[in-house]
C-alpha cells in the first residue's frame, strides 16, 4: 500500500536516472518498456512477484537451511495445556521455527508457506498459459473467420459465462474423482476463465481484420494463416499479456478461496487458502497464524495487480492512461 | 420491443437449459455414486439399492433429465409407497439429507442473501461512485493519486483478511456492534442494519475498488466530449455541466456492471457468508458440500445462474430501453 502508483507524468517527475533516458526510443516495443520501468509500482510489484517466485522455487533449499519441512508434525512446539497453541510469543517464532508453528500440529509455518507459495503460483500461472491459449486462439478464430464459427464460438462463450462460476468450479471440484488435485485445479479453473479473454481478442480481431495492412495482404493472396500469424497475432500480444496479468490475481485468488472452501489442494499439501481457513478458528488467539499466509495472499496479489496496471498503461496507452 | 424482448427471452431459456444439462451431466456421469451419496457415510447395500430407485436412478439419463426438467414446473414424487415423497412445484429436487424439498431450502435462506448483496451493493456504489467521480474531477492532483493507489490496495485484500480484522476490532475490541446474525428487515430494521453492516463493508471493499476505477475512466471519458465542451460554451454552471452532461452518461457502464455483480453475488457470496456464519444461500452451499447433499448443490448452482442469467437479461432491457441502437444487435 505504501508503493505509490504515479503515472509518471511525461516529465517524468521522480523517475530514476535511466542512462538511456534523453533520445526517444524508436520502436513501439522499447517505448512501451521504458514507459514500464517509470512506473515505481510496477517495479516493486515486479520486485515483489520475484521474491514469491525465488522463495517458491528455492522451497527446498530454503527448508533445507532451516531445518523443517512442511508436513513433519512438532509436538514439542505446542502447548498441550493450553489447547495446542504454540510455545512462546509471536506464535511460537523460534530459531527452530522462524515464522512460528501452527496450533495443534505444530507444523512449521515458514515451511508451509514456501510451499504454498509454490502451488499458489503454479496453479496460477499455468491456468493464465491455458486460458491465454484457449482464449486467444477460440477469440481470433471467431473474429477472423465471423460467420458461423463467430455465432458457436460465441454462443458457447455467452453459456459459460453464465455459469455462476465459484460455484460450478465447487460443484466440479467436490465431486470429481481424485487424481491430482493441482491439475484437476488448473482445469476446472480455466475452463470457466478462458471466456473472458475470448470475448476481449474477438473484438480485437474484429477491428484489426479489416486494417489497411490486413486487406493489403489479403489482396495479395496472402493466405490465412499467414494474415493470422503474421498480421493479426503481433498485434493482439499487447492487450493479451495486459489481460493476462490481471487475470493472474483473480486466479490466485480463486484458488486461496477453493482451498479456503475445501475442494481445492487437499491436505497435507499446504495452499495458503488452506492455511487461512484452519487459521480463522485461531485468528484471535494465535493471530500470527492467521496474518502471515493472508498477507502473502495479500502481497502477490497486489504485486500482480500492479504489474497489470503498469502494463496496461504501458502497452495501451488509450485504455488505461487517463 | 416485444420482438427483442421475446428473442432474450428465448435465449435465456435456452442457456438456462443448456446450464441445467451440463450441471445435470457432471452429478450423473462422474464417477460418485449420487445413491450412495444420498444416503450417507455408513449405509447398507440394500438401503443404496432403495435410494436408487427412489430417485430413479435405474433410469436412463436422458429420462432421468427429462424428470428433473418436468419437475421444476410440474413437480414430482420420489419413491412409491410408503416411501414416497412428494415435491410440489416448483420442484428442484429433494434433500433426503434434511428431508426437505431443495426449493424450500432455498427460499429459506433467500432473504438473507438479498439483504446481504443489496446493502453491500448500496455500499460499495456509493464509496466506489463516490471516489471514481471525485478522482475523475480532480485528476492529476494527490486525492486522484491516493484514491486510485488506496483502491487498488484495498481491493487487494483477501476477504478473510478483511472479515476477520473487522470482527476483530468492532466486535471483540471495541464491542460496539453484536457478533453478525441475520435478523429480518420486517422484524427489526434497527437490527437488521447493525448485525449485517459488517458483511457489507467486507464485500463492499472487495467491489468499491473496482467501481472507482471504472468510474474514473468513464467519466474522464465523458467530460472529454464534445456536448459537455458544448454545454460549458452555453454557460451553464459546472455542477451542473457534470451532474446532467457528464455523470449520466458515464455511470451506464457502471448500472450494467452492477446488474451482473448482484446477479453474481446473489448466490455467490460463499466465503463471506461463512465468514460471518450468516445463514444464506452460499453458506448453505458451503454446508451442503460437507454434507455431499448433491439435490442442494446442483439446486443452488441452477438457481445462481438463473440469476445471473436474467439479471444479464434486464441489463440488456434497460440498456435497449435508453438506447434504441442497442435492440437491432
Amino acid at each position: 500500500m505504501t508503493t505509490p502508483l504515479a503515472p509518471a507524468p511525461a516529465g517524468g517527475a521522480g523517475a530514476p536516472a535511466a542512462p538511456e533516458a534523453a533520445p526517444a526510443p524508436a520502436s513501439p516495443r522499447a517505448l512501451a518498456l521504458h514507459r514500464l520501468r517509470r512506473q515505481k509500482s510496477a517495479k516493486a510489484g515486479a520486485a515483489v512477484i520475484a521474491f514469491f517466485v525465488l522463495a517458491a522455487v528455492l522451497a527446498p533449499v530454503l527448508t533445507a537451511i532451516s531445518g523443517t519441512t512442511p508436513d513433519a508434525v512438532d509436538k514439542k512446539a505446542v502447548d498441550p495445556y493450553l489447547g495446542g497453541l504454540p510455545r512462546g510469543s509471536l506464535g511460537g517464532i523460534s530459531p527452530d521455527h522462524w515464522l512460528g508453528v501452527e496450533p495443534m500440529l505444530g507444523r512449521d509455518i515458514f515451511a508451509r508457506l514456501l510451499y504454498g507459495a509454490q502451488i499458489s503460483l503454479l496453479v496460477a500461472c499455468a491456468s493464465a498459459l491455458l486460458i491465454t491459449l484457449i482464449g486467444t486462439v477460440l477469440g481470433i478464430t471467431a473474429g477472423y473467420f465471423g460467420g458461423r464459427t463467430d455465432a458457436v464460438i460465441s454462443r458457447f462463450m455467452d453459456i459459460m459465462m453464465s455459469f455462476p462460476s465459484l460455484i460450478f468450479m465447487i460443484a466440479l471440484l467436490s465431486v470429481a474423482r481424485d487424481v491430482n488435485r493441482v491439475v484437476l485445479l488448473i482445469g476446472v479453473m480455466s475452463l470457466f476463465s478462458w471466456p473472458y479473454i475470448a470475448r476481449v481478442v474477438r473484438g480485437q480481431t474484429l477491428s484489426l481484420k479489416h486494417r489497411e495492412y490486413v486487406e493489403a495482404a489479403r489482396a495479395s493472396g496472402t493466405t490465412n494463416r499467414r494474415i493470422l500469424f503474421g498480421e493479426i497475432l503481433p498485434n493482439l500480444t499487447g492487450t493479451v499479456i495486459v489481460y493476462v496479468t490481471l487475470a493472474v490475481p483473480g486466479l490466485i485468488g480463486t484458488e486461496a478461496a477453493l482451498s479456503f472452501l475445501g475442494v481445492g489442494i487437499r491436505p497435507p499439501t499446504p495452499s495458503w487458502g488452506q492455511m487461512i481457513s484452519d487459521a480463522v478458528l485461531y485468528y484471535k488467539v494465535d493471530p500470527m497464524f492467521f496474518v502471515l499466509p493472508s498477507a502473502c495472499l495479500f502481497l502477490v496479489v497486489l504485486a500482480f495487480t500492479l504489474v497489470g496496471d503498469a502494463l496496461r498503461d504501458a502497452l495501451d496507452p488509450k485504455g488505461g492512461r487517463t | 420491443m416485444i420482438g427483442f424482448l421475446l428473442r432474450r427471452l428465448l435465449a435465456m431459456a435456452a442457456t438456462l437449459l443448456a446450464v441445467c444439462a451440463l450441471t445435470f451431466a457432471v452429478f450423473y456421469l462422474l464417477p460418485s455414486d449420487p445413491a450412495a451419496q444420498f444416503c450417507g457415510k455408513d449405509c447398507s447395500a440394500d438401503r443404496i439399492q432403495l435410494v436408487r430407485q427412489q430417485l430413479g436412478l435405474a433410469d436412463p439419463l436422458v429420462v432421468q433429465f427429462w424428470h428433473y426438467v418436468t419437475a421444476v414446473f410440474a413437480g414430482r414424487s420420489y419413491g412409491t409407497g410408503p416411501y414416497a415423497v412428494q415435491c410440489h412445484f416448483p420442484c428442484f429436487g429433494y434433500s433426503f439429507q434434511s428431508a426437505q424439498p431443495v426449493w424450500d431450502l432455498m427460499t429459506d435462506r433467500l432473504p438473507t442473501s438479498v439483504s446481504l448483496a443489496l446493502g453491500a451493493a448500496v455500499l460499495w456504489l456509493v464509496l466506489g461512485v463516490g471516489a471514481g467521480v471525485l478522482s475523475a474531477l480532480r485528476r492529476g492532483t494527490w486525492l486522484d493519486r491516493t484514491l486510485m493507489v488506496g483502491t487498488i490496495g484495498i481491493a487487494a485484500l483477501p476477504v478473510y483478511f478483511t472479515a476477520m480484522i473487522l470482527l476483530y476490532l468492532v466486535v471483540t475490541v471495541a464491542g460496539i456492534l453484536p457478533y453478525p446474525r441475520y435478523i429480518a428487515f420486517g422484524e427489526d430494521p434497527a437490527g437488521w442494519v447493525t448485525n449485517l453492516i459488517l458483511p457489507w463493508i467486507t464485500l463492499a471493499l472487495l467491489y468499491a475498488a473496482i467501481y472507482a476505477r471504472m468510474t474514473r475512466n468513464s467519466v474522464i471519458e465523458t467530460m472529454a466530449e464534445p456536448y459537455v465542451r458544448t454545454a460549458r460554451a452555453k454557460g451553464l454552471r459546472e455542477a451542473r455541466v457534470v451532474g446532467r452532461h457528464g455523470l449520466r452518461p458515464a455511470l451506464t457502464p457502471v448500472a450494467t456492471m452492477l446488474g451482473m455483480d448482484l446477479g453474481g453475488l446473489l448466490a455467490g457470496a460463499l466465503i463471506t457468508e461463512s465468514l460471518f456464519s450468516l445463514p444464506g444461500i452460499g453458506k448453505l452451499f458451503a454446508d451442503s458440500l460437507n454434507k455431499a447433499d448433491q439435490p442442494v448443490i446442483m439446486g443452488i448452482t441452477l438457481l445462481a445462474s438463473f440469476f445471473i442469467v436474467s439479471s444479464n437479461l434486464v441489463v440488456d432491457l434497460v440498456y435497449a430501453w435508453i438506447d434504441p441502437r442497442a435492440r437491432l444487435s
